[in-house]
């Protein structure tokens, strides 16, 4: 018997005990942020301003609706991903990590659905 | 031993949770994760609340633009574009690292001195932009 091989001594290790899929996906939602709050920086800032009818008009065209419904998905899937990192390094204790990691997936999905009802519903005409 | 404390003063230190020394690469990492998670609760918490009020109707709408331009808003607002751009530009840093670029010394060090300026200067363009209208 060896030593087993190189990845399978290292599989399993560190807080996480996985993480390369974690990994990527945090890398791809920030492509995603990237583009779509870049997108949203420059759509706020070519708004000629800030008021109720402005903003419903703006969010009524499907482009917008899509883009901002997008950028909901992107950045809360980035969020949960950063702040499990986060958890995972801070919170030791198995229960606890454990209870950290469900209230996170609960709230942000949750926050996510409440944010792709609100856009969809100014889309549809509030 | 003079020649051997000086030597031993010249290896690299290995961070731990007690044993290490301030540096311009771990500065820029605490600030992106401390601006991750302050955008994680501030920021979403705000575009749900922008979002929601504006689905709520203009009579709540009209509440929140109140708000927002309180001085205590403003101070919410600029923080978390502050710590956006912050964030975006330090994350473009990581994306440089993650090709395995960047990890000399000196280009490390220069980067990340670097990387929030260009953060604070991004800020302080948007809310020109935002203010000149």
């Amino acid at each position: 018997m060896g030593n087993g091989t190189s990845v399978g001594r290292v599989r399993g290790l560190g807080s996480a005990h996985s993480g390369a899929h974690h990994w990527l996906v945090q890398r791809f939602t920030a492509i995603g942020n990237l583009v779509l709050t870049s997108w949203f920086a420059v759509s706020l800032l070519g708004l000629p301003n800030f008021s109720y009818v402005t903003l419903r008009d703006w969010l009524v065209s499907p482009v917008s609706a899509t883009g901002l419904c997008l950028l909901i998905i992107s950045v809360f899937w980035h969020a949960r991903l950063g702040l499990q990192v986060v958890v995972e390094d801070y919170v030791h204790e198995h229960g606890a990590k454990f209870a950290a990691i469900a209230a996170l997936n609960l709230a942000a999905f949750g926050g996510a659905g409440f944010g792709l009802f609100s856009v969809i519903r100014l889309a549809l005409g509030a | 031993m003079a020649q051997a404390t000086q030597t031993r003063k010249a290896r690299p230190i290995s961070p731990h949770l007690q044993i290490w020394r301030w540096g311009p690469g771990m500065a820029v990492s605490i600030l992106h994760r401390a601006t991750g998670s302050a955008l994680s609760f501030g920021g979403l918490g705000l575009l749900l609340c922008w979002l929601g009020c504006l689905a709520s109707g203009p009579d709540t709408y009209a509440l929140f633009l109140q708000q927002a331009g309180s001085w205590y808003g403003r101070i919410v607002l600029i923080g978390i574009s502050w710590a956006y751009f912050n964030h975006l530009v330090s994350g473009l840093r990581h994306f440089v690292l993650d090709i395995g670029a960047g990890f000399e010394v000196k280009s490390n060090n220069l980067w990340s001195a670097v990387s929030p300026v260009i953060g604070i200067v991004l800020t302080a363009a948007f809310w020109a932009c935002l203010l000149a209208k």
